[in-house]
């Protein structure tokens, strides 16, 4: 059980640094609020609550990337992780240790998004429970970009990939800040052939009810997270058995 | 005496440059071993190689019996490194970098309480006890790191350049805790100070070029070299081509 105490520290790394609270849980809370309140005052229906809510949710997990990505990328930077690789930490227990304590930060991030929501007008029903569940795959997904991104590159390089490039690439694409079909052609092709407007989708009929259109969107969130998370695990397991970390 | 580490042919190439050429070392048990040479000499190589950290290119070394090539689990049981770079969880406190570290090797909670306990009051730091890592000076974040490499009650520690940078208090007070280890533990400390591996060691290696050109005490080297001072021998010895231990 020594990855349990590595998650632990993990767990305590991520929650004790200002930044990921303010990016995990602020950040996304006030585009609700900043988004519900131009809704208020424009005659279309472009942020109704439950539309906005799931895509805020899959935004904010995009952030998973970030936390994940900059703790293992600092590790290596600092010497850390070459003192754990010389310790008898199996492969195992470093991918469990860093991927189980940010699975419950993600799923707290998208339950205070939804409570949030419920001040906003969303409806309080068992569907929002649903939709938490609906968005474990895509939490699994955005942990594994981090763990893969970390394994690779520097604390800076993942700031500005996970940071900047995917948050960006991962809410333009899912269809949270404007209907995919107005834009369509080529730009909904490439939108529907990745996984987050997928995820939005499959949130957002969770949280109408509409379950038979879960699945249909949900299998895209769940391939890709299986792939990445095992392309991540297989690059780490190579990187630990390498000479360069 | 034991033999604690025995290496034969440790060799290790990265491409068409060898790191360290066909090492040939044997230390004893309760000896503190001082590998000496400059900048690139192989040293830290030769670490990561004992600590199961880098698989050699061929040659093997046995620590207590096992081989880092055969059995590296066995090895890292029993063997702790505090590397070259500070190696502490940042936003741990200090006696929670240290539960950390018993906890890997093992430990649990209750034990490891106890043996954090007992490395804050060896180590000085019962005054920072609750202070997170990052807080801390070079100084103590240096001790810090060698007692979460002691925590594990370690047959073997490996110390790699436990001083650099360090002002001279603070090496004088690191010096006084790795003095008390003597005898206890098998040290194997890496430097390029000379007056540190002097005052410390029981013998030298003298390394260059990812050669082990000689091995002895500082009193052997220099009557060897027919020099007054180690640093007289290091040089002779370390710009002698064909020499070798």
């Amino acid at each position: 059980m020594r990855f349990l105490a590595f998650a632990s520290r993990n767990r305590k790394e991520l929650l004790r640094d200002p930044l990921n609270l303010a990016f995990g849980i602020g950040f996304p809370v006030v585009l609700l609020f900043l988004l519900s309140a131009i809704q208020a005052n424009i005659p279309v229906s472009l942020f109704r609550i439950a539309r906005l809510s799931p895509g805020v949710a899959v935004f904010g997990l995009s952030f998973m990337s970030l936390f994940s990505g900059t703790l293992i990328a600092k590790d290596r930077t600092t010497s850390f992780l070459m003192r754990l690789f010389a310790s008898p930490l199996s492969a195992s227990d470093f991918i469990l240790g860093y991927v189980l304590p940010l699975l419950p930060i993600a799923l707290a991030q998208s339950a205070i998004c939804f409570v949030t929501s419920f001040f906003l007008g969303l409806s309080v029903n068992a569907n929002v429970l649903l939709a938490l569940a609906v968005l474990i795959p895509t939490a699994i997904l955005f942990i594994g970009i981090g763990l893969l991104a970390g394994t690779v590159f520097t604390d800076k390089q993942v700031g500005a990939i996970c940071g900047a490039l995917l948050t960006n690439v991962a809410a333009w694409l899912s269809g949270t800040w404007f209907d995919l079909n107005l834009v369509g052609g080529a730009f909904k092709t490439i939108a529907y052939l990745l996984p987050f407007a997928h995820a939005v989708d499959a949130t957002r009929a969770a949280i109408a009810g509409d379950y038979a259109s879960i699945l249909p969107h949900l299998w895209w969130v769940i391939g890709y997270a299986v792939a990445v998370a095992g392309i991540a695990i297989v690059v780490f397991k190579r990187k630990m058995s390498s000479d360069s970390m | 005496m034991t033999t604690a580490i025995q290496a034969t042919d440790l060799t290790k190439k990265y491409g068409a440059k060898i790191a360290v050429d066909a090492l040939n070392l044997s230390v004893e048990q309760g000896e503190l071993f001082a590998l000496l040479g400059v900048n690139g000499a192989g040293k830290t190589t030769t670490i990561k190689m004992l600590t199961c950290l880098s698989r050699p290119t061929s040659g093997d070394a046995f620590l207590l019996g096992d081989s880092v090539v055969s059995a590296p689990g066995a090895v890292k049981e029993k063997t702790n490194v505090s590397p070259q770079e500070t190696a502490v969880a940042p936003n741990l406190s200090v006696k929670e970098n240290l539960e950390l570290i018993a906890q890997i090797y093992g430990s649990d909670k209750r034990a490891a309480r106890t043996k954090a306990d007992e490395m804050l009051s060896v180590f000085g730091l019962t005054g920072v006890t609750g202070d997170r890592a990052k807080t801390l000076s070079g100084g103590m974040q240096r001790r810090l790191s060698i007692a979460m490499a002691l925590i594990s009650d370690p047959q073997i520690l490996f110390l790699d350049e436990p001083t650099l940078g360090l002002d001279v208090l603070a090496r004088r007070e690191l010096w006084a805790a790795i003095e008390e280890l003597k005898g206890r533990v098998t040290i194997v400390l890496t430097t390029h100070y000379m007056d540190e591996a002097e005052a410390l060691s029981d013998r030298i290696g003298i390394m260059s070029e990812g050669e082990l050109k000689a091995v002895g005490t500082s009193a052997e080297l220099m009557s060897k070299t027919g020099t007054r001072t180690l640093e007289d021998a290091f040089v002779s010895l370390a710009t002698e081509p064909g020499v070798r231990a």
